[in-house]
């Protein structure tokens, strides 16, 4: 697949899914179980993909500077600050890691 | 309460709806700097990365699709977009939700759909009366989607301006965003205990599966926890609160 097909067969896909939501019934989709499920389904992707984010390099497990910067990112989290800047903060001790070290 | 239950009181609310939008408008502009420049450092280039945000639109899957080709490249190609769709889910569920809210012909409705993400439905849903509530999803929606579209082409540029990522810790960054777009989900035992699990199988699949395919293994076990209902809380209404109280991203 070239990175354009990607890109746009994702996003088509993302848009009909959107687009679904005011075409079928709403007792289709409105089912406790339904709901549920598609709730704990992007809690599940993106904590796999923290997961991965953090320690995989290709299909290898590595451990680096992106623990202890995830490991930040939380504590700033907890505490409530700005997505913004807690992603800022997260690549800059990545990076000052790499350089001390 | 409705329309024409206290003029004055709705005109507040609609104000107040309008504010709110804005409010969350700027703030998810915000990172779609960090999108951009993430988009750009997994290999995709500047117009692509445009493409994802004018077109996609759901910032979850958009940081979805290229975290998965940055470990995988476009052999991942399958795998991105399959973890795109399933983040993309949700907005489905959201759609069913702010349809009667929104109004209008269908090329409303299709404009509505498009804007149908975390932040226009929590800001519509967040209202009581019908009128604060259409102005609230219609302004968040137009504010996000110019927000993040703009700073989505700029963090793209400086990501292409950047050179190598990873001694500027764009990789950790991601992993960052994602725990951002994860923080506000976590406060009940149940979401908790799939997160956690959903992150074990992933780490564990790594090795043995290719780019992109742990990621949505992991997804099996929501699909066992949602329908079985472990650990579920048992109440009146019935149903689950999908939406993002605070600060999830688009």
């Amino acid at each position: 697949m070239t990175l354009w097909q990607i890109v746009l067969i994702g996003a088509i896909a993302c848009l009909a899914l959107k687009l679904l939501g005011y075409l079928v019934p709403a007792s289709v989709l409105a089912r406790p179980a339904t709901a549920r499920t598609a709730d704990l389904i992007t809690v599940a992707l993106l904590a796999a993909l923290i997961s991965v984010q953090t320690l995989a390099v290709g299909t290898a497990i590595e451990l680096d500077a992106r623990i202890p910067a995830l490991i930040v990112a939380a504590g700033l989290f907890a505490l409530r600050v700005p997505f913004v800047v807690v992603v800022v903060a997260a690549a800059a001790v990545a990076a000052l890691i790499r350089l001390w070290f | 309460m409705t329309d024409t239950a206290d003029p004055s009181a709705v005109d507040a609310q609609v104000r107040a709806a309008t504010r709110a939008g804005l409010a969350v408008g700027l703030a998810t502009a915000a990172y779609g700097v960090s999108f951009g420049a993430l988009s750009v450092a997994a290999g995709l280039d500047v117009w692509q990365t445009c493409v994802l945000s004018l077109l996609m639109f759901t910032g979850g899957s958009q940081f979805a699709l290229v975290g998965v080709l940055a470990a995988g490249g476009a052999a991942a190609g399958p795998a991105a977009i399959a973890s795109a769709a399933l983040l993309g889910a949700r907005n489905a569920l959201y759609g069913i939700r702010v349809k009667p809210l929104v109004g209008g012909g269908f090329w409303q409705k299709f404009a509505a759909a498009w804007l149908t993400i975390d932040e226009s439905t929590a800001v519509s849903t967040a209202q009581t009366a019908p009128r604060a509530q259409r102005r609230g999803f219609w302004v968040t929606g137009a504010a996000v989607f110019v927000g993040w579209n703009l700073t989505t082409l700029i963090g793209a540029l400086l990501g292409d301006a950047l050179g190598d990522v990873r001694a500027y810790g764009l990789d950790a960054a991601a992993a960052a965003a994602f725990l951002g777009l994860l923080w506000p989900r976590l406060r009940r035992l149940q979401p908790i205990v799939v997160a956690i699990g959903a992150a074990v199988v992933a780490a564990v699949l790594t090795p043995w599966l290719p780019a992109g395919v742990p990621v949505l293994a992991a997804a099996v076990v929501a699909v066992a926890v949602g329908l079985t209902d472990w650990l579920g809380r048992r109440d009146a209404s019935g149903s689950a609160d999908p939406i993002v109280g605070d600060g999830g991203a688009p």
